[in-house]
């Protein structure tokens, strides 16, 4: 075990010679275009980020075998922020700075994309974020290709309570940014359709929460008061086992309480023991099983990139393939990758997407997508039980949540305005 | 797997056709074929009244479809519409013909798609088979059965039910039948002393199942709300008392996963005085040690694939310990007596052990299955016990004993404890010290490992894993008093117990904040913890 811990000891310096290389200011070689490429590869985020990382890999190939961008290789840029949010501002900056990308694709947590906005925007740099997320937001610079609360939660919603009758509702998350406006939409959504805060439930817990007996004994109470109950889950990372293990172990069926989750994919069940947990949902714009054929290529090609057929795919990967497709369909649309010319051009620009339709990006710079909402079954992937009849396009602003319903978002000439609010007429509306 | 599905399948067959063929009348083949048909509808709410209809018509082999339809194992072809039992086999379909069982030919897994079933229509097909097989001759089926009515209150099944009861020999059944019927009287239209006597029938059963029942009917007017509001008053107030027993069991149980977590470092820190950062990851070696383990066993002895755990015990502490020994004389005996030096150099030791087992087995978790005999729950009056936490409880307590034995008994533990009081006089009686100390820190990290191996059954097997742990060992270790197991022990158990008595009241974010608000006054008021060692060591 000696040998084996020196040999790891060994890999990793010499890993970590190859980063500090690759980082060290580029030698401007003028005929590739750098992609810079912004996942954590250790902390507490690696587990789902380094995915990512290897998806950019692969699409950035994929690419090059194609013919590159305007004639010129892409040339990828890896740096790891370490899940550590202060230093994903500063590996941005030294993106954008030092290693002059045309643009970066990258970020997972909110608090991430939080800290490196001003950055980007400073810099007038391009950032593609692929991850679910809570809106309330929209920026010049950044493109979200993940869902936005009405893309995500709220058909989920819909769904339990018409296919379900679902009447009491748990809305458990982890304590951040994400879950908690989430919740708050979720709550002020549910309230306008008639559910009265006694059926409302909220809980939050820490990040990476071990010991669930004590709340899933409370949602076993909550939901003993005769009318149907469902939890939406906001729970994240690795927070997400030991919460599912006790739910089976303390014998709770989907057939009695079940549970939708927005940050479970087929990455996260891989460590889990599915056969209890059948029938749990899942809400995305992506699943692994979706029956198309841009899928089952995809699937394939991924396979052969990673050499390992064992490998799942997931909404954030698909979300990845979507942002950079359109990026480069913005780039040779506009001839150069300078990003106020993307900027303009990339709106309206339509890519497909791996479920069997197309995503178009849209004047708040949020995609269209359809809405699925899967089931867990015995083997880690999940079973499309309801899919939106047609494409949701992402609402930056929820329509849902006082102060943030008056605004609107469009980038294009001549309003290029994040925030403008309809009452007033004005740039820069209040937000809450 | 696909192969123990299709033999399921058969053995059902094979059950169902005795028992639901008694009471059925013959009904043609031809006239059942819509209705199987009818099963591949566009929509849940289609394939549901099918459901409804197949479960009405009597069908001897109804009850094998409708399982088959439940388990995902009813395709329906994509050409020619027609609806077969189907088990994998490699880019086919074994496919079997749902009424008549007779083989068909095989289709390939392109042509035919899986007929889809959600939530609401896997409890549809429940309550119907439950209506198939109340009479059944196997008392299992007869059980599911009752509770899947119990579910479903259908006021149509009474009279079934009546029937059933009075042919159940079985007691336990029987009473959940009873329980059944008084849920579908309440739930129809029957007059309200009957209602208020099947009101009693279901507080006497389960508590939280009861409340459930029993809720929706407190706001009418009359006397069946009456009846009901008392059964719900009376249920409650059993149940305050079931919370604070609750409370301390819970405690019990998240003091013991403290324990276990931080008894390895009680020697590390406490004896020995290592403030070792890498403890943690120590842990994480103990449960990747058991995936390991876990691996070869599944695949060279799956006969012994239930006791993998036992046999990771030992591996995991010999692999944990192992690499505690090489820590300790590589890095740590160079560092003694310098402790900021100490926590820096195991620090950098713990992550350089993290991305080792990212790069190593990849950065997503890794799945420990949980054998049987640690999977599910029972009650205890209205207390749902876990197995898995009951034996985690067991097994904190035994290391713990275990390891009170080593040092208190054993030659080792006489030598640790003579080279932790005075180094100095133990050296000169012939003790080598550095050997002490190698295998004092080897002991500590091997303990941290087999506590990685109960860790994995409740928490995910990642790289960060052991990061979860090492502050609360470190605070269960200061708090019971540094250089004591007994502290330890105590220190584990009241910071659970008083974690689960503030988390329904302040919740968990606000609960973990207060404990440590809680320790950090109790450190001021006595630096030295609970169980504070006196003599005058301590103060060299």
């Amino acid at each position: 075990m000696f040998s084996l811990t020196a040999r790891f000891i060994g890999t990793l310096a010499a890993a970590a010679v190859g980063a500090t290389l690759a980082l060290s200011p580029a030698k401007a070689a003028e005929d590739t275009i750098k992609v810079g490429i912004l996942h954590s590869l250790s902390g507490t985020m690696a587990i789902s980020e380094t995915t990512l990382k290897d998806t950019m890999l692969f699409l950035i190939d994929e690419q090059n075998k194609k013919g590159g961008v305007l004639g010129k290789k892409l040339e990828a840029v890896v740096v790891d922020p370490a899940s550590d949010w202060p230093l994903f501002a500063e590996k941005a900056r030294q993106l954008i700075e030092q290693d002059k990308v045309a643009a970066v694709f990258g970020c997972w947590t909110s608090s991430s994309r939080k800290s490196v906005l001003p950055v980007f925007e400073e810099l007038n740099s391009l950032l593609f974020y692929p991850v679910q997320y809570e809106g309330e937001e929209s920026s010049r610079n950044v493109f979200y290709t993940g869902a936005a609360p009405n893309q995500q939660a709220i058909p989920a919603v819909d769904y339990l309570a018409s296919q379900e009758g679902v009447q009491r509702w748990v809305l458990a998350g982890t304590d951040y940014v994400y879950p908690q406006t989430t919740n708050k939409i979720l709550k002020a959504y549910l309230n306008a359709k008639g559910v009265k805060d006694e059926d409302i439930m909220i809980n939050y817990t820490p990040f990476g929460h071990s010991d669930w007996q004590t709340i899933v004994s409370d949602i076993k109470k909550f939901g003993s008061a005769g009318k149907k109950t469902a939890v939406v889950s906001t729970i994240n990372g690795d927070a997400n086992v030991p919460f599912y293990k006790e739910l089976a172990n303390q014998g709770i069926k989907a057939e009695d309480i079940p549970v939708v989750a927005f940050s479970v994919g087929e990455e996260e069940l891989a460590g889990l023991d599915t056969k209890p947990l059948v029938g749990h949902l899942a809400a995305w714009n992506y699943f692994e099983s979706v029956d198309s054929d841009a899928n089952a290529e995809f699937i394939k090609k991924w396979h052969a990139y990673i050499k390992n057929d064992k490998r799942v795919t997931n909404d954030p990967m698909e979300a990845t393939f979507i942002g950079f497709n359109m990026w480069v369909k913005a780039v040779e649309a506009a001839g150069t990758t300078k990003s106020d010319a993307v900027i303009d051009s990339i709106v309206g620009v339509s890519v497909p997407n791996l479920s069997g339709g197309s995503a178009t990006m849209m004047p708040n710079h949020h995609i269209t997508k359809p809405v699925l909402i899967g089931e867990v079954q015995d083997d880690g992937q999940f079973d499309i039980v309801y899919r939106t009849p047609g494409l949701v396009v992402g609402d930056e602003w929820s329509d849902y949540l006082p102060g943030s319903k008056d605004l609107i978002s469009d980038w294009r000439k001549p309003m290029s305005c994040g925030n403008f609010n309809v009452v007033s007429g004005k740039c820069g509306g209040v937000t809450n | 797997m696909s192969l123990s599905r299709f033999l399921t399948i058969i053995a059902m067959l094979g059950l169902c056709l005795l028992p639901a063929a008694a009471g059925a009348q013959a009904v043609d083949d031809a006239k059942l074929k819509p209705l199987v048909e009818a099963l591949a509808g566009d929509n849940f709410d289609d394939t549901s009244k099918a459901v409804s209809e197949l479960a009405k018509s009597g069908a001897p082999r109804a009850a094998v479809i409708l399982n088959a339809l439940s388990a995902g194992d009813l395709y329906v072809s994509k050409t020619d519409k027609s609806v077969f039992l189907g088990v994998r086999d490699g880019s086919d379909y074994a496919a079997t013909d749902p009424l008549s069982g007779a083989k068909l030919a095989p289709v390939p897994r392109s042509a035919a798609e899986k007929i889809k079933v959600n939530n609401r229509l896997r409890r549809d097909i429940a309550a119907a088979i439950g209506g198939l097989t109340l009479m059944s001759t196997d008392a299992t089926e007869r059980r599911s059965a009752a509770e899947a009515i119990l579910k479903n209150r259908d006021p149509e099944s009474i009279p079934l039910l009546d029937q059933a009861i009075s042919a159940e020999k079985d007691a336990g059944i029987k009473m959940l039948m009873q329980r059944a019927k008084a849920a579908a009287v309440l739930n129809s239209s029957a007059a309200d002393d009957v209602k208020i006597a099947a009101i009693a029938e279901i507080k006497s059963g389960n508590g939280r199942e009861a409340l459930g029942l029993l809720t929706p009917l407190a706001g009418i007017q009359g006397p069946v709300g009456e009846a009901a509001g008392a059964a719900i008053s009376s249920i409650n107030s059993e149940l305050e008392i079931w919370n604070g027993i609750q409370n301390i069991v819970y405690g019990l149980s998240l003091g013991s996963v403290l324990l276990l977590a931080a008894i390895g470092l009680a020697i590390t820190f406490g004896v020995m005085g290592v403030i070792n950062m890498a403890h943690g990851e120590m842990v994480m070696i103990g449960a990747y040690t058991t995936f390991v383990v876990q691996q070869i066993v599944h695949a060279s002895m799956p006969a012994l694939s239930e006791y993998s755990l036992l046999i990771a015990l030992p591996v995991a502490f010999l692999v944990s310990g192992g690499i505690g020994v090489v820590i300790e004389r590589g890095i740590i005996r160079f560092l003694y007596g310098r402790p900021l030096e100490t926590l820096l150099a195991t620090w950098g030791i713990s992550l350089v052990l993290q991305q080792a087992t990212r790069s190593w087995f990849g950065a997503s978790n890794v799945q420990v299955s949980s054998p049987s005999w640690m999977s599910g729950s029972f009650d205890v009056g209205m207390l749902t016990l876990t197995w898995s936490r009951l034996w985690i409880i067991v097994f904190a307590l035994s290391v713990f004993a275990v390891l009170q034995l080593v040092l208190k008994k054993t030659m080792l533990g006489l030598r640790m404890r003579a080279v932790t009081q005075n180094r100095r006089m133990a050296s000169s009686m012939g003790i080598r010290t550095p050997w002490v100390d190698a295998l004092t820190f080897g002991l500590g990290s091997g303990i941290a490992g087999i506590a990685g191996v109960a860790l994995s059954q409740i928490d995910n097997v990642s790289p960060n894993l052991g990061q979860g742990y090492i502050i609360d060992s470190f605070m269960v270790v200061v708090f019971g008093g540094v250089g004591n197991l007994w502290g330890t022990l105590v220190g584990a158990m009241s910071l659970g117990i008083a974690n689960k008595f503030l988390e329904p009241f302040a919740g968990a974010v606000l609960g973990k904040i207060l404990v440590l608000v809680l320790i950090i006054l109790f450190i001021q008021k006595r630096p030295r913890g609970l169980f504070a060692l006196k003599g005058r060591a301590i103060e060299a």
